[in-house]
């Protein structure tokens, strides 16, 4: 297992789309343990499809990425839902199994791949689900919350098993600004506590400069990343227009005619 | 990986202590987890110190662990001593003795004779919104033939496809099997008596009469009403209808109407080649009897009129109205979530073949009562 500091995912060389079409071109970056690592973008620039290639969801058309070491593309059987079991994930709907309680969502991985008593995962469910707010609401089935809610019990179930790493796709969305406010700082704490590596795809700025470590920015124009590192010092050093005009909410003006 | 273990040991003030050490992780603490909750219980009146000193690591179950032992109900206290701080910040999220207090409201219990009204309520409900679909399905249907330029043909063709061309091999493959089977089966008995060749005649007569006819909306309702309740459910779901709706548009004649002006033109077509097909079947097994083609089309020219035919294939419509039109409200009245939908699909297939059973029953008092 890496280090505090150590790279724990690095890409290289990912070239990535659907159906034969090149959405993002020759990406590489490294991702430090224990860092909160943003990626970035206008819509449609593919920082979701970024997310799903890295995870292993869909096939790329050509790179490496590794997660603590070890490559996950072309990886199958034993070896592939080892590095599975490195990472939680939390997609941009919830995608919560509508048939299950939050508290069955929560406890199925748990009884999958833990020794626990039933009691036990019980409480450790529970105690996920306080951590985002909703342990008063356990027995509800998904179609009973709000969308909000429902991310946020997506959220419970990727900690489930505290993986070494997190990938949240748009955790914030949809949620009011106190609950997001909560769920920063529910990062953050795991993050600097028990060295949990974040990598979160999002549009808050807000929420990017109080857990941010680190961004890449994408450019659907480039197909790759544009922008890199800290992100107050891109807010106020970057001399890119596109990065300046994101980070500062400016709609793009068109040239006045000569 | 370091295990975790526990060692339990008298305090000198009279309490009890429980040294964790190792790693604590969901792997590893199950039966530390267990030992530790079984000394806790041995010594209810006694304080209780968990010294974390020699923790190596604690992740979220470990945690997990901890605050199991301070909820424990007790009379003497449980303090956790000597955790690392970065741990003591994870502990500190949670508050022991409120991880339990839902709001989920309990079921209501009620009595059974209570049970059993509101149950034929909803059926009978159920029905009324069947009866009033229909109506509105008709109205709206009535509105699309008076003003053809409003119906969106293009949709229609891709109906027509899905749910009519694109059946045409399983529908063969079902009615050429009955044919066969029905042809093999009757034969052989009669075969007995030297009466096979009347096995065109029960051949003839039944697929015209009953199960081309029959078969075909089985298959309709299984395909196609399952798909159109599948379809139209999973618009539901995703608010495609609140939409269509606060859009001003009417989603059963914009969503309905189309579906049930495809079934109603391909399902005839459909019986009418299950018919010949079933036939061909029997044919085909014949052959095997001694009896060639010709005499077994013969036979059935000689048997089979006009208002066989015809009493057989007037069904199809009725049936693909029905199918398609069940299909659909099923689809309306998806609730929210990914098995709302499978549970629709699941009621219109249900309600299809309870519904051609129906009308097919209510056609054979009608032949009976007109001697058709």
């Amino acid at each position: 297992m890496a280090e505090p500091g150590e790279t724990i995912i690095r890409v290289e060389g990912l070239t990535a789309g659907y159906d034969g079409n090149v959405i993002l071109k020759n990406i590489n970056f490294e991702v430090k343990r224990g860092e909160v690592f943003v990626i970035l973008g206008g819509s449609g620039c593919g920082k979701s499809t970024l997310l799903k290639h890295m995870i292993g969801l869909y096939d790329v058309q050509a790179g490496h990425v590794y997660i603590d070491g070890d490559d996950i593309v072309g990886t199958e059987g034993p070896a592939r839902e080892k590095i599975l079991r490195k990472f939680g994930v939390m997609y941009q709907s919830g995608a919560l199994f509508g048939s299950m309680t939050l508290l069955e969502n929560v406890r199925l991985p748990m009884e999958a791949f833990t020794q626990l008593d039933l009691e036990q995962m019980d409480l450790l469910a529970r105690m996920k689900l306080s951590l985002v707010g909703l342990v008063q609401f356990t027995g509800h089935l998904p179609n009973e919350i709000s969308g909000g809610m429902q991310k946020r019990a997506a959220i419970a179930r990727a900690m489930a098993l505290d993986p070494a790493i997190l990938f949240l796709d748009e955790p914030s969305a949809g949620l009011d600004p106190i609950t997001s406010a909560e769920l920063d700082a529910v990062i953050r704490r795991l993050a600097e506590n028990l060295g949990v590596t974040f990598v979160i795809v999002t549009h808050e700025l807000a929420s990017i400069y109080s857990i941010a470590d680190r961004v890449i920015m994408l450019d659907k124009r480039v197909k790759g990343i544009i922008a890199e590192g800290d992100p107050r010092r891109l807010r106020d050093e970057s001399t890119d227009p596109y990065v300046h005009q994101f980070f500062h909410r400016e709609a793009e003006v068109a040239p006045a005619a000569a | 990986m370091a295990e975790a273990a526990l060692a339990i040991h008298d305090a000198p003030d009279g309490g009890l202590v429980l040294a964790l050490s190792g790693r604590l992780v969901a792997e590893t603490i199950p039966d530390v987890w267990r030992q530790a909750l079984s000394a806790l219980r041995g010594a209810v009146s006694r304080p209780v110190t968990v010294d974390a000193a020699a923790v190596d690591y604690c992740d979220g179950a470990g945690i997990a662990l901890l605050v199991d032992l301070l909820r424990q109900p007790r009379e003497a206290p449980v303090r956790v001593t000597n955790l690392a701080p970065s741990y003591r910040a994870l502990l500190d999220q949670y508050d022991p003795h409120n991880l339990e207090h839902d709001l989920d409201p309990e079921p209501p219990r009620r009595p059974a004779i209570e049970e059993v009204g509101r149950t034929a309520g909803t059926v009978l409900g159920d029905l009324r919104t069947q009866i009033e679909f229909l109506g509105q399905a008709s109205a709206a249907l009535a509105s699309a033939i008076r003003h053809p330029t409003t119906i969106r043909w293009k949709d229609v063709g891709l109906v027509c496809e899905r749910a009519g061309a694109d059946a045409l091999p399983i529908v063969s493959l079902i009615s050429f099997l009955l044919g066969l089977i029905l042809a093999f089966q009757s034969a052989v008995p009669m075969k007995r008596f030297g009466a096979e060749i009347f096995v065109a005649d029960l051949i003839g007569l039944g697929m015209v009469r009953e199960l081309g006819c029959l078969m075909t909306a089985i298959l309709l309702a299984g395909r196609s009403g399952a798909a159109f309740a599948a379809e139209i459910g999973t618009m539901r779901v995703n608010q495609e209808i609140d939409a269509l709706t606060t859009m001003g548009l009417d989603p059963v004649r914009f969503l309905v109407t189309t579906r049930v002006i495809a079934a109603v033109l391909m399902t005839p077509l459909l019986s009418l080649f299950a018919m010949l097909v079933g036939m061909l079947g029997g044919a085909f097994t014949m052959l095997s009897f001694g009896i060639p083609f010709v005499t077994f089309v013969h036979e059935v020219e000689g048997i089979v009129d006009f208002s066989d035919f015809m009493a057989g294939w007037v069904k199809s419509f009725v049936f693909a109205l029905a199918i398609a039109g069940i299909g659909c409200l099923r689809g309306l009245q998806t609730g929210a979530g990914a098995s709302a939908v499978g549970d629709s699909a699941t009621r219109a297939v249900v309600s299809g073949l309870v519904l051609i059973v129906l009308i097919d029953g209510v056609f054979a008092v009608i032949y009976f009562v007109l001697d058709i």
